[in-house]
């Protein structure tokens, strides 16, 4: 590692003991970018983290961390990321489970008080249940909100804002209403064949072009109302699915576009191609 | 309105000798607004009387969505968010960040950056010092440390002027070092600060309080936290040194150049409130002791890393040569793209442990960027460590805690 992140004990060995204390409740254990993750069955979650606490091979007495995370093309979309520290042995680790916005994740609370709190977040963040947490509360967010902010299909200006109303002396919660659409800046290249519609592009296709100067002689241009304009109702065709992620698997970054390539342009016979292809080839 | 007499002379119906008074819990709020809150921190607190019963502290009122908004931003512009939120001790917030995105792109920093990270975190912590055993005394009732010590943060505050340009929000560590090299005539000042006003000053400051028998009697075991319970709880930082355990993610997971300075671990022998000041207290002379350090050997040479795919190019270079103008503009709309992956970064900020959960989807944003407040899990374990104490030993209990919200509710 060239990084001068920080340098914990090494982790030789941390996955074959914890594939020996944990059995068959580990699903995956990876050693990457120098960080061990687990990966455990769900139903199995507080054997396997007491196991983790207990074992003097492994001894991970601090829960420093719950975090989740949402891949909505998955069919368990939620991750829930336990980070653990052992004081003793010097060594981090991750424990991960899955689950979705119905299945309850058992609470962790029985085994490290703190979990409380940090589960309280997940659930408030992504709407992921703990089954055995006795105080699920919401803790972030509002009194009375609605909804999960952090999952990727929650827009980032949410969906209600408040003011103090001089009207009626106290503040009122109203649906957001923004001066200017939300940009979003694509990074991906366009010319490389972006599977969703990119913002600007859904007139494209069926846009009437801006009225040209007209040849000399040319017969009266249009009039005004036969303008096609912009302000007209045109419902933009919709991508198939909410973009989330700039993932080039979703992107289609990299892949060429068709109708872009060498074999695609139409031959002109005034080119004669050079024996060897040339020094472009 | 005759209804509501009749309830309450019923109330007083069921058999009372006269002259006995039934006490009951009562609930009362501390805050949002209330000067020893610290920021917005609503306390609901159920009291016998005057001792604690139960606390459930409402967090969340400054919750902006930080988390969110990276994931809407590129590496680089999401820095600045970093110091927002512990505003007292912006650098170390952005150190944890910096070294997350460091080490998913597996990208080396030159030493003399590492010196000046470790350097102006040092002072970072210093001035969070300051700020919290100042007004962790003005929480107790004394005012003049607070005064002095606030003379101290405001120096601090002007070193990190000099440095970065931005007294609070200094947004000064960048990947792969630091935004610009400090000026010689800046590191010999706060040499010639280390050695005299800073020890002096402090000490005056501390010498007020520390064997002042007010000041003990208001901390000294106030809020008794064991080892074991500090590490259910998932302490860190003085917390969890006040409690007995020498853990310092400086020392034991060396970050950047802190395996090169010799500094020592302060531990309490009691775990209150006592020992968690004591241990700052002592932390401001150890940092005192690293900056030491970092000026006597800090070498020349570049503070940013040469990967022109990470680093900007200089601001001279870019004026004659076409490349370096594609870099800077490429690094400044789309930004780097960092290779997939998961990492769970945590340095010891004045507070203790601060971590970064970066996911990386492979794009030039954040896929998830989880940040791990040291006051979350501490602020949890106020209702156990306050069971049973008096109402008035909220303030030294919150103070010696280090709260700050913009962290907590990030």
């Amino acid at each position: 590692m060239r990084a001068s992140a920080p340098k914990y004990a090494p982790n030789d060995g941390v996955i074959d003991s914890a594939k020996a204390a944990l059995g068959d409740m580990l699903v995956e254990a990876v050693d990457r970018v120098g960080e061990v993750s687990l990966t455990v069955n769900r139903d199995s979650l507080v054997a396997a983290m007491t196991a983790l606490r207990d074992d003097p091979a492994l001894q991970y007495q601090q829960l420093m961390e719950v975090a989740g995370v949402d891949y909505p093309d998955r069919e368990e979309r939620f991750e829930v990321v336990y980070h653990l520290l052992s004081v003793t042995k010097n060594h981090r680790l991750r424990v991960k489970v899955m689950t979705d916005e119905v299945k309850p994740v058992p609470s962790v609370t029985g085994i490290w008080p703190v979990a409380g709190w940090l589960e309280r977040e997940v659930y408030d963040m992504y709407g992921v249940l703990f089954s055995g947490n006795r105080d699920l509360r919401r803790i972030l967010t509002d009194y009375g909100f609605r909804g999960h902010p952090q999952r990727k299909d929650f827009p980032l200006t949410g969906f209600v804002e408040l003011r103090y109303s001089e009207e009626a002396k106290r503040v009122v919660y109203e649906p957001v209403e923004l001066a200017q659409d939300f940009r979003t800046f694509d990074f991906m290249s366009p010319w490389e064949g972006a599977k969703y519609v990119l913002p600007g592009d859904e007139k494209a296709p069926d846009a009437t072009p801006a009225p040209q100067p007209e040849a000399k002689g040319a017969p009266t241009p249009l009039k005004a109302a036969e303008i096609a304009k912009g302000t007209e109702e045109k419902t933009p065709p919709q991508a198939e699915e909410p973009k989330t992620s700039d993932d080039t698997t979703k992107t289609g970054v990299g892949q060429p576009h068709p109708g872009n390539q060498p074999q695609d342009k139409p031959a002109d016979p005034d080119v004669v191609p050079p024996k060897d292809g040339g020094q472009n080839q | 309105m005759a209804e509501y007499v009749e309830e309450l002379l019923e109330q007083h119906e069921p058999g009372q000798v006269s002259g006995d008074v039934e006490i009951q819990n009562y609930t009362i709020n501390f805050g949002p607004q209330h000067p020893a809150a610290h920021g917005v921190l609503r306390l609901v607190m159920e009291l016998d009387g005057e001792i604690i019963e139960r606390i459930d502290p409402h967090v969340g009122l400054l919750h902006r969505g930080t988390e969110k908004l990276i994931e809407y931003k590129t590496y680089s512009q999401a820095l600045p968010y970093m110091d927002r939120l512990d505003y007292c001790s912006p650098l170390c917030m952005e150190h944890s960040y910096v070294l997350a995105v460091e080490k998913l792109l597996d990208l080396e920093v030159p030493l003399r950056a590492q010196y000046l990270r470790v350097f102006f975190a040092e002072l970072t912590r210093i001035s969070n010092h300051m700020l919290n055993l100042g007004s962790h005394v003005m929480d107790v009732g004394a005012m003049t440390p607070n005064l002095w010590m606030f003379e101290l943060r405001e120096d601090c505050l002007n070193f990190f002027e000099r440095v970065s340009g931005a007294r609070m929000h200094s947004n000064y560590f960048r990947v792969g070092g630091v935004h610009q090299d400090a000026p010689l005539k800046l590191l010999t000042d706060i040499a010639d600060w280390l050695d005299t006003r800073l020890p002096k000053l402090f000490g005056d400051a501390v010498s007020l309080v520390a064997e002042n028998r007010i000041f003990k009697q208001r901390n000294v075991d106030i809020a008794v936290v064991s080892r074991e319970d500090a590490l259910a709880w998932g302490f860190s930082g003085p917390m969890i040194r006040g409690a007995g355990i020498p853990w310092d993610i400086r020392k034991s997971q060396p970050y950047d150049v802190y395996d090169r300075m010799e500094f020592d671990i302060p531990v309490g022998t009691r775990g209150d409130c006592y020992d968690r000041f004591m241990v700052r207290v002592e932390e401001v002379y150890q940092s005192a002791r690293i900056m030491k350090q970092c000026l006597a050997e800090m070498p020349e040479g570049p503070i940013m890393t040469t990967d022109r795919k990470v680093g900007p190019p200089k601001r001279g270079e870019m004026k004659h040569s076409m490349e370096a103008l594609i870099h800077h503009f490429k690094l400044y709309t789309e930004g780097y793209h960092v290779p997939a992956g998961e990492v769970y970064v945590a340095t010891e900020s004045p507070k203790g442990e601060f971590g970064i959960y970066m996911v990386s989807d492979g794009s030039n944003k954040p896929y998830r960027c989880k940040i791990r407040p040291t006051a979350f899990s501490h602020l949890q374990a106020m209702d156990f460590m306050s069971k049973g104490h008096m109402l008035a030993d909220t303030t030294a209990i919150l103070g010696a805690m280090d709260i700050v919200f913009g962290e907590c509710d990030r």
